[in-house]
C-alpha cells in the first residue's frame, strides 16, 4: 500500500563522498520536483498510521496513563471476540457501504439518464440534481433530521399522513435508525454517480447510438444494449471510489443518530471516533482504526488495479 | 473504447424531435426527479427566511413574508468566526497544496523520474485510507505534551487553526496531483519541445508556457480543494475546538447548546454552505474529473 519512499542512489564521486546536500542537487530535476510533496504526504500520513499500528499493542486509557503497558495483540483480540459493539458495527459497516454504494450507483444511473437526453432545462435539472453532493454533509445531515424526519414536524410524516390511509407517522431516527442513515448517504452520493456515468455515457459514439436508432430500438433498447454494457468500467470506478469515500462518511451518523440507539448505526470508523475520543481508550481506538484501514485495504487495491488500466488507456 | 476521449469527440446525446409526447414525458420525468432531490435543500434555504412560529408549520408554506431575522441572529450569535476559520482553512491549505502539487505533477506527467508510477500510486492511495486509521496518534502528536514514552513533546498542534491546515493540505494534496497530471499531459509535446529549442529553462518553460496553457486545470483543482476543506468534518470536530473550529462544528454547536431554533438553523446552514454552492455549480464540469482523480475526464 505505501510505497516505501526509494533510496536516491545519485553517483558517488570516486575521490570523495559528497555531501548530503551536493547529491541532492545532482538529482534529476523531475525527482526534485517530487521531493517536496512526497516527503510531506509520507510526514502527515504514513507517520502516524504507522504510530496507530503501535499503539494498537498497547495498553492506553487516557484517563489512567498509570496503567499503560505493551500488550501484544490482546487490544485486537478484545475487540474480535469479546466486544459485541465491536461487531455490531462491523455488521452495520458492511450494510451501510453495501446497501449506500449499490443503492446510490442504482439512482446516478437513473439520474444519469434522465439528463443525457435533450429537454427544456436540462443544464437546471443536472444542476438540481448535483447540489446534494455540494452541501456540507453537517448541514445536511440537520436539515434531515429535523425538518424531514421529526416525527411531528417533519415534511416526511406530514407527507405520510396526509396522503396514506390510517396516520403513519413512524419514528424514522428511532425505528429505522440504519434506513435513515443509508437514505441520506444515497441522497448524497447518488449525484457524485450520476457525474461519472454521465461522462461515460457521453463516450458513447453517436453513430452506434444513431445506428440503432435507426434500426428502430427503443429508449430501453438502447440502454440495454448500447449504454450499459459501455458502463461497466464506469459503474465499477463509481462503486469502488464510492465504497472508498462511504467508510470515511462519519458526519451524517454523528447528526443524525449518534450512532445510536444502542450501537444500531454505529460503524466502525465511528465507534474508533467513540472510542478514542469519548472513552479515551488508545489502545483499543488505535487497533480498531487498524482494523479500519486493513478492511478498506481491500477496496483499495481492486480500485488502484482499475486506476492503473484507466492510465494506460487514456 | 477508450475511457476518455478528448474534449471534442464528446457530443452531447440527444433523442431527435421525432417523438414529441415522449419528450415531453420525458421532461417532466427529469424536473420531478430533479426537484425531488433538490428539495430538501430548497426547503432548507426556505426556513431560513421564515419566523420560528412558521418554520414548524405544516403543511409547510411555500409562499410566505420573509424575514433577515434569523440572519441577523445567527450573526448575533457569533456565527462569523466560524465562517472565517472556514475561510482561512480551506484557502491556506489550498494554496499550500497548490505549492506542493504544481511542481510534482508536473514532474510527474512532463519529467517523470524512474518509478513515477510507484509516487502516483503513493499519494492515491493516501486519500483512500480512512483518517481513522490515523487519528488516535494525531490527536496525541498534536497535543501540548504529546506522548511521553515517544517523542517527550507535543506538536501543541490542538485547537489550531495550523493544524487543520496541516492535515487539509495532506488530504486534498493527492487529489490535486492526479487531477493537475491529467492536465499536464494533454499538453502538447510539441510545444514544450519548442521552449527547450529556444532554451528556455525550467522554471520559464513551467511558469510562462506550460501553467498558463492548462489555466482551467488549476482553477478546477483550486475549487476541488475548497470545497473539500470547507466540507471536512472529522478532524475539525476532534482535533479543534471554540476559537479554531470551522461552519460545521457551528452547526454541531449550535444544536446542542441553543435547543430547537429551526429557523436560525435553517439560516446559518444555508449561509455555511452557500459558497460551496456556487463555486460547485460553476466547476461542475471539471467535479468529475478531480472526483474520479482525473481518471474520468
Amino acid at each position: 500500500m505505501a510505497v516505501a519512499e526509494r533510496s536516491f542512489a545519485g553517483v558517488p564521486r570516486p575521490e570523495e563522498r559528497p555531501s548530503f546536500m551536493r547529491r541532492l542537487a545532482n538529482q534529476p530535476v523531475g525527482r526534485l520536483l517530487i521531493l517536496p510533496a512526497l516527503v510531506y504526504a509520507i510526514l502527515v500520513t504514513q507517520l502516524p498510521f504507522l504510530l496507530t499500528i503501535w499503539y494498537s499493542l498497547q495498553r492506553w486509557n487516557l484517563n489512567r496513563p498509570e496503567r499503560r503497558a505493551f500488550v501484544g495483540l490482546d487490544n485486537y483480540w478484545f475487540l474480535l471476540t469479546r466486544d459485541p459493539t465491536f461487531r455490531e458495527a462491523a455488521v452495520n459497516t458492511a450494510v451501510f457501504i453495501v446497501a449506500a454504494v449499490f443503492l446510490s450507483l442504482l439512482l446516478g444511473l437513473l439520474y444519469a439518464e434522465l439528463v443525457n437526453h435533450k429537454f427544456p432545462g436540462r443544464g437546471i435539472v443536472r444542476t438540481l440534481l448535483i447540489t446534494p453532493f455540494l452541501i456540507m454533509p453537517a448541514a445536511a445531515s440537520l436539515t434531515w433530521k429535523y425538518q424531514l424526519f421529526n416525527p411531528n414536524f417533519g415534511v416526511i410524516n406530514w407527507f405520510t399522513r396526509s396522503v396514506l390511509p390510517g396516520e403513519v407517522s413512524p419514528n424514522w431516527l428511532g425505528n429505522f435508525p440504519a434506513g435513515s442513515v443509508i437514505t441520506v448517504l444515497v441522497w448524497r452520493w447518488a449525484p457524485f454517480m450520476m457525474l461519472i456515468l454521465l461522462a461515460g455515457m457521453q463516450s458513447i459514439s453517436e453513430e452506434v447510438r444513431e445506428a440503432v436508432r435507426v434500426d428502430g430500438a427503443t429508449a430501453w433498447q438502447e440502454f440495454r444494449d448500447i449504454t450499459f454494457p459501455h458502463l461497466s468500467r464506469f459503474l465499477q470506478l463509481g462503486g469502488l471510489l464510492g465504497t472508498v469515500f462511504i467508510v470515511q462518511e462519519i458526519d451524517p451518523i454523528y447528526m443524525l443518530t449518534k450512532g445510536g440507539p444502542a450501537s444500531q448505526s454505529t460503524t466502525l470508523p465511528y465507534l474508533v471516533y467513540e472510542k478514542a475520543r469519548e472513552s479515551f481508550d488508545v489502545g483499543r481506538g488505535a487497533a480498531l482504526g487498524v482494523i479500519v484501514v486493513l478492511i478498506s485495504i481491500v477496496s483499495i487495491t481492486l480500485l488502484l488495479r482499475l486506476l492503473d488500466r484507466l492510465i494506460k488507456e487514456a | 473504447m477508450a475511457m476518455a476521449l478528448p474534449g471534442s469527440a464528446r457530443r452531447r446525446v440527444g433523442r431527435g424531435r421525432s417523438n414529441e409526447s415522449a419528450s415531453t414525458a420525458w421532461a417532466i420525468t427529469a424536473w420531478i426527479v430533479g426537484l425531488i432531490a433538490f428539495f430538501p435543500v430548497l426547503y432548507m434555504f426556505l426556513t431560513g427566511f421564515k419566523s420560528e412560529a412558521e418554520a414548524v408549520e405544516l403543511p409547510p408554506k411555500l409562499v410566505f413574508n420573509p424575514t433577515f431575522e434569523n440572519y441577523a441572529d445567527v450573526f448575533g450569535i457569533d456565527f462569523w468566526p466560524f465562517f472565517r476559520n472556514s475561510i482561512v482553512a480551506s484557502l491556506s491549505s489550498t494554496a499550500l497544496v497548490m505549492l506542493l502539487a504544481v511542481p510534482c505533477a508536473y514532474a510527474l506527467a512532463l519529467r517523470r523520474p524512474k518509478k513515477w508510477k510507484d509516487v502516483l500510486f503513493f499519494f492515491i492511495s493516501t486519500r483512500f485510507m480512512p483518517p481513522a486509521g490515523a487519528i488516535v496518534p494525531l490527536y496525541i502528536l498534536f497535543s501540548a505534551n504529546g506522548d511521553p514514552k515517544l517523542f517527550g513533546f507535543g506538536l501543541d498542534l490542538l485547537n489550531t487553526m495550523q493544524g487543520l491546515v496541516i492535515l487539509y493540505t495532506a488530504m486534498n494534496l493527492p487529489i490535486a496531483v492526479w487531477m493537475l497530471r491529467s492536465f499536464l499531459e494533454e499538453v502538447p509535446r510539441d510545444v514544450l519541445d519548442a521552449a527547450r529549442v529556444d532554451g528556455a529553462g525550467l522554471f520559464r518553460e513551467m511558469t510562462q508556457i506550460v501553467l498558463p496553457m492548462i489555466t482551467p486545470g488549476l482553477v478546477a483543482t483550486m475549487f476541488i480543494s475548497i470545497i473539500f476543506a470547507w466540507n471536512e468534518f472529522f478532524f475539525a470536530f476532534n482535533l479543534a475546538s471554540v476559537g479554531t473550529s470551522t461552519v460545521p462544528i457551528f452547526m454541531v454547536r449550535f444544536v446542542t447548546g441553543e435547543g430547537l431554533f429551526w429557523a436560525k438553523l435553517a439560516a446559518s446552514c444555508t449561509m455555511g454552505v452557500l459558497p460551496i454552492v456556487l463555486l460547485g455549480w460553476v466547476a461542475q464540469r471539471q467535479l468529475v474529473r478531480g472526483l474520479s482523480m482525473g481518471a474520468v475526464k
